[in-house]
């Protein structure tokens, strides 16, 4: 009896066991209600099914979430630009391969130019919000706020106020397939993205530099760490991923629509740091949790979906799971159980004293 | 002639999720004395000063106040109750003015209107009532952490109240401070408010405290007159044990230091508006004391050759080598370890484990791009933990629930496991127990001998007697003179502090 | 002489922001001389057409002085538009009931938000998030069609003029009266009322000090969560108040409407002085703070060549500038400190 009460504490005291019961509960609700839920099949050559979806839909927020685990952990604050950041991103990209033509059927430059120069883009802003953050104090909220409101305008500059079409088989493939690959290609972005931050974590000391710099700034320097550095470098990394989410958006739409790409993305992915039990304010970080709070914000999106919710009502059931998930996740919520836990146990412990 | 008790405590319990912090402990405090509370780190003062207060709720037990019981549930029902209290770590708002951290919650006001113009002239006449030299109008954050904890005071002391509890309130003042505060308690005790004081500096007790109850573990020793309580015995009640006390340390460790190399040479270093140019020379194997009152410029001058502070001007040589510090890290690499003052803000990583603020300082000395092996990283956490007898749960317990001395102990491990030339331990035994200031202090003169050299800055001039070999002396961000040999007498250290004679150096 | 430039570190940022609407304006007066700027009027539809946002960024600037902050309004204001819209057009309600539950939808709000944030001890972003979707989304709910308000009632206050005793003359030389809206004096009244709040009530006091400090508030014997939980049924309240201000303004509810009217609140706060740490700020900074942006857009549209986006941009260049300068007096104040 001791024993599995022990094993248990041991389960549930993983910092991934409340994620993934979360993602279980949206999964058993959506396997319950909605008939074929976890059906997958294949019509021509691809991959169909609500799973596929699932996996498919979360590759932008799976890759903005790990950028923003990191920046969240050391710098105790979220980075809401990056939705803004991804229309940067794809406006640079859709207009270097359109030439300044508002649609084409053919490359006007060299795809990978496009590429690495929309990458460029999303870095150069990424370091700009490091920057405000890093070296000048900023608290993040308010210095990404600035490329927040200001994104989706430069964006718009670039492409001079118009959807920038790039009606190309080839600029397809990113959000689309990969020749008869039944998988969609996004799901690679996001495994490759979450494979090269696990490896990189794995292979450099960068996760205790960031944990460290996030929980105590002061103490890190003064044993050798550069707070501003580490801090700069998370932000870099967010605004890169930001771009690659950016390409891949475009992708699914070939196009650069500056109003609509990655639009609410930033506040997904910062509910997925959140559900993956991950501390708003900094400090020790779970990149796993995260990956999996991304999936479960685009399963409750896939359920609510099949459930015929339409997407303007959708934030409506969103934010009533989402205030449900903090609640329970809040230090009140678990002040409150083990409160009713000891009064159990006084209880009980009364009751066999009377025996 | 018996006073009227005004508060006692029976009975006390308080468990912590693993931790039994409080165990049926009795406190009983009477009109108008000082009364205090003692006890090593762990001890479970802190904890019965948040049950009073009504930060924590005890388990069971009752509270009585003048025959009354009361409950607190919050530290503004304890304030109601008459209790105030004024922590070790200030606790005002920045961002107000001097009179409204004195009146928030209780301003005069006038047609249901703040009346800022009474209550600057209130907080005026309070401020000076108690000899503190502020404009009540000024910004809480422009003033020193010493005339803030004094506001704090004053704070407390204007709520009527029948119990007031310092909880460390001298550990950031200097002496001339302290006697205000003591000039302040006594005041007070006339007036017959019953005045908790918790320190760790035992003269302090011996000259303010009519009684002292002593915890220990959790657990009620025993509660005494001062008068009938020698020193020894305190402090022998304290650690559970017959003391063997302090004086098996040694202080033989002077002379021949001529012949040994100079590790540390800084010539005319300094760093705008914190310390003056100064020049200071470190053999190897000694230990050097820096004296001097808060504020001299003592963690200022470290500060400076360990590069937390980059200086801007003068010359620094590491083994002969001219150097140019940066940064920490430079400093790190060249053999420099540096233990903050203030542990909780610049020394302990509080969410990490124990393990990782051991390893974490070899890390960022290795680099980024080479990963000490979770192997590695064990073997070192156990081998520091065994070695200072770092009392935790397990090496992955995070640090933050460790008591001081042995958050203290982990820092220390981080900065042996750099295996540094030069140690900077800058206040490495405040705000800690007795056992564990011994303990460190034996480490200091054993790490001497082993060939460190070592900074050992104290505000106890016994203690850095018993230490160190050579004494610079501060004052008010200069360097006033150098005692080494016979000279280091307490007099003589007194004097130079003071700056009553011509210094030399 | 060093205390006196300290204290005024915060009044120099309020200082900044009057100065700077004021040469913006006065330049703006000078360049679009032609199309009409030195009006009075013109000055006037400054506050006309950001009534309800001022309201709201008294609220913001509330919340944001406790170290909180709150990206539902607008959501709140779009939903207000929509209810209100909707209980008078489909539902045939009177128009006070119509302006109770506007209010009572906004207070609601800051109640549940109130209580998440302050007894639940869940941070206001993502409590505010969740509001921000909800409404959104509920906004959709009551109807995602466009709903123009034509009730009687209701458009007599929306057209309702205040002349004022000044006026220009228009090209054909005709004098014309400058006017205001109802929305204005109430914005105003909002206005004052909330800065005598801040500065002369407990309550007020109590706010600034939390955001100072919450621990040593709590310490200090203050009710730290009432009083968070009161800032955020306040600022709920005004979200209310302003979503009516601004539905007097459009005649309409949409679901897409005021989008975005959370950060032009956050951004009047922060450039009008209010540090988003918490324990700083005015709701008069904040007025000023919503005048620029007013003031951004109204040259953008007189200047006409000009896209739209180019407000976006404008308004984010200042909020960066802004920004900047909070952080470099702070680091300034803080090597004072030192010293």
């Amino acid at each position: 009896m001791a024993k599995t009460g022990f094993d248990i504490r041991k389960i549930t005291g993983n910092r991934l066991f409340m994620p993934l019961v979360c993602l279980a509960a949206v999964l058993i609700v959506g396997g319950i209600f909605v008939p074929d839920f976890f059906a997958v099949s294949i019509n021509n050559n691809v991959l169909y099914g609500y799973p596929v979806d699932i996996v498919n839909r979360a590759s932008e927020v799976v890759i903005l979430a790990i950028g923003m685990t990191l920046v969240t952990a050391a710098s105790g604050g979220q980075d809401i630009s990056v939705g803004a950041v991804m229309a940067v991103a794809a406006a640079v990209c859709c207009q270097i391969l359109s030439g300044g033509e508002t649609s084409v059927n053919e490359f006007a430059n060299p795809l990978a130019l496009a590429i690495i120069a929309a990458l460029i883009a999303a870095t150069l802003c990424g370091a700009f919000n490091g920057f405000l953050v890093a070296k000048l104090n900023i608290q993040p909220m308010v210095a990404t706020l600035i490329l927040f409101t200001a994104g989706r305008g430069i964006a718009q500059l670039v492409t001079k106020g118009q959807i920038t079409y790039i009606r190309v088989e080839s600029y397809k493939v990113m959000g689309g397939f990969i020749g008869k690959c039944p998988v969609p290609t996004p799901v690679f972005f996001a495994i490759a993205a979450v494979a090269l931050a696990f490896l990189v974590l794995k292979k450099t000391a960068l996760g205790l530099y960031i944990e460290s710099v996030g929980i105590n700034g002061a103490a890190s320097r003064l044993i050798g760490l550069n707070s501003t550095m580490i801090k700069f470098l998370t932000y870099v990394i967010c605004g890169l991923l930001a771009g690659v989410a950016g390409i891949v958006a475009s992708s699914r739409i070939y196009s650069a629509d500056a109003n609509n790409i990655g639009l609410n993305l930033e506040m997904d992915a910062i509910l997925a740091v959140a559900l993956g039990g991950n501390a708003l304010g900094g400090g020790k970080f779970s990149l796993m949790g995260s990956v999996i709070g991304a999936y479960t914000i685009q399963a409750l999106t896939t359920t609510l979906y099949a459930f015929r919710v339409s997407s303007d009502r959708l934030p409506v059931y969103k934010a009533i799971v989402v205030i449900v998930i903090v609640i329970i996740q809040s230090p009140a919520f678990h002040r409150f159980m083990a409160e009713q836990k000891a009064k159990r146990a006084a209880k009980n412990q009364v009751a066999e004293g009377g025996n | 002639m018996e006073s009227k008790v005004v508060l006692s405590m029976k009975d006390i319990s308080k468990t912590f999720p693993g931790v039994k912090a409080l165990s049926h402990v009795d406190f009983m405090l009477r009109e108008g004395e000082v009364h205090a509370l003692m006890g090593e780190n762990g001890a479970g003062k802190s904890t019965l000063i948040k049950v009073l207060t009504g930060v924590y709720e005890f388990d069971s037990g009752e509270v009585t106040m003048s025959g009354k019981s009361i409950v607190n549930h919050s530290p503004q029902d304890a304030q109601e109750n008459g209790i105030s209290t004024v922590y070790q770590e200030v606790n005002l708002c920045p961002n107000l003015t001097v009179a409204e951290n004195l009146f928030i919650g209780r301003e005069p006001r006038r047609f249901g209107m703040i009346d800022w113009k009474t209550m600057n002239k209130k907080a005026a006449e309070l401020l000076k009532s108690l000899n503190i030299e502020v404009e009540p109008t000024g910004m809480l954050e422009e003033c020193s952490i010493a005339i803030q904890q004094m506001i704090a005071i004053a704070r407390a002391v204007d709520m009527e109240c029948k119990v007031l509890i310092l909880d460390e309130p001298t550990s950031s003042l200097d002496d001339e401070e302290v006697k205000k505060l003591f000039g302040l308690m006594r005041r007070l005790k006339d007036k017959g408010v019953g005045i908790i004081f918790v320190t760790h500096f035992l003269e302090q007790v011996y000259e303010i405290c009519d009684r002292i109850t002593v915890l220990r573990n959790g657990e009620l020793v025993g509660e005494y007159e001062t008068e009938s309580l020698p020193r020894v015995m305190l402090v022998a009640k304290m650690m559970g044990k017959d003391f063997d006390d302090l004086a098996d340390i040694k202080s033989e460790r002077t002379g021949g230091i001529d012949a040994k190399e100079t590790l540390i040479e800084a010539k005319g270093l300094g760093h705008q508006g914190t310390i003056r140019p100064f020049d200071i020379a470190i053999h190897k194997g000694e230990v050097v004391g820096l004296a001097g009152l808060l504020g001299s410029g003592r963690s200022e001058l470290v500060r400076t050759i360990y590069g937390a502070d980059k200086p801007d001007c003068g010359t620094l040589k590491v083994k002969g080598q001219e150097v140019k510090i940066g940064t920490p890290l430079e400093a790190m690499k060249l053999g420099m370890a540096y233990l903050p003052e203030d542990r909780k803000k610049e020394g302990i990583i509080a969410d990490l484990s124990v393990r990782e603020n051991i390893i974490i300082a070899l890390q960022a000395k290795r680099g980024m791009l080479k990963p000490m092996s979770r192997k590695e990283m064990e073997e070192a956490a156990d081998k520091y933990i065994d070695m200072l007898q770092i009392k935790t749960a397990s090496r992955e317990t995070p640090i933050k629930s460790l008591s001081g001395g042995n958050q203290q102990k982990v820092i220390i491990g981080r900065w042996l496991l750099t295996n540094p030339d030069f140690l900077i331990l800058d206040e490495p035994t405040r705000g800690i127990d007795i056992g564990t200031k011994t303990e460190i202090q034996k480490l200091v003169l054993k790490l001497a001998d082993e060939g460190k050299s070592i900074v050992f800055i104290s505000s106890e001039v016994e203690e850095m007697l018993r230490t160190c070999s050579t004494l610079h002396i501060l004052r008010d961000g200069k360097k006033v003179g150098e005692i080494t040999g016979d000279e280091l007498k307490q007099e003589k250290i007194m004097e130079t502090i003071a700056g009553g004679e011509e210094s030399h150096g | 002489m060093k205390r006196t430039k300290k204290i005024n570190s915060n009044t120099f940022l309020l200082m900044i922001t009057i100065v700077l609407f004021a040469v913006m304006y006065i330049a703006g007066m000078i360049i679009f001389r032609e199309n009409g700027f030195a009006k009075p009027q013109m000055f006037l539809n400054l506050f006309i057409s950001n009534a309800g946002l001022i309201v709201i960024a008294c609220g913001m600037t509330i919340v944001m002085i406790t170290g909180g902050i709150d990206i539902s309004v607008g959501s709140v204001t779009a939903l207000v538009c929509m209810v209100m819209a909707y209980a008078m057009e489909n539902k045939g309600m009177n128009a006070y009931v119509a302006v109770v539950i506007a209010l009572a939808i906004g207070t609601l709000y800051g109640i549940v938000q109130g209580y998440l944030v302050a007894y639940l001890e869940i941070q206001p972003f993502i409590v505010t998030l969740a509001g921000m979707f909800f409404g959104r989304g509920m906004t959709a709910v009551v109807s995602t069609d466009m709903i123009a308000i034509t009730n009687e009632t209701f458009m007599a206050w929306a057209k309702c003029k205040i002349m004022m005793p000044f006026g220009s003359y228009n090209k054909n030389g005709e004098f014309q009266q400058a006017y205001i809206y109802p929305t204005v004096v109430i914005a105003l009244v909002v206005v004052i009322v909330i800065s005598i709040v801040l500065k002369y009530s407990k309550f007020g006091r109590k706010l600034y000090a939390i955001g100072g400090n919450a621990q040593s508030a709590l310490m200090m014997g203050l009710d730290v969560k009432k009083t968070k939980m009161q800032a955020y049924v306040l600022d709920g309240f005004l979200a209310g108040l302003g979503g009516f201000l601004f539905c007097l303004n459009s005649c309409a509810g949409f679901v897409e409407q005021a989008k975005g009217l959370e950060m032009d609140a956050i951004s009047a706060a922060v450039i009008g002085g209010t540090l988003l740490s918490g324990g700083v700020g005015t709701v008069i900074g904040s007025l000023f703070g919503v005048l620029i942006k007013g003031t951004i857009t109204s040259l953008i549209t007189t200047q006409g060549t000009l896209s739209s986006w180019w407000v976006r941009i404008t308004l984010s260049a200042l909020l960066c500038f802004f920004i900047v300068l909070q952080a470099v007096i702070a680091s300034i104040k803080k090597k004072q400190a030192k010293n």
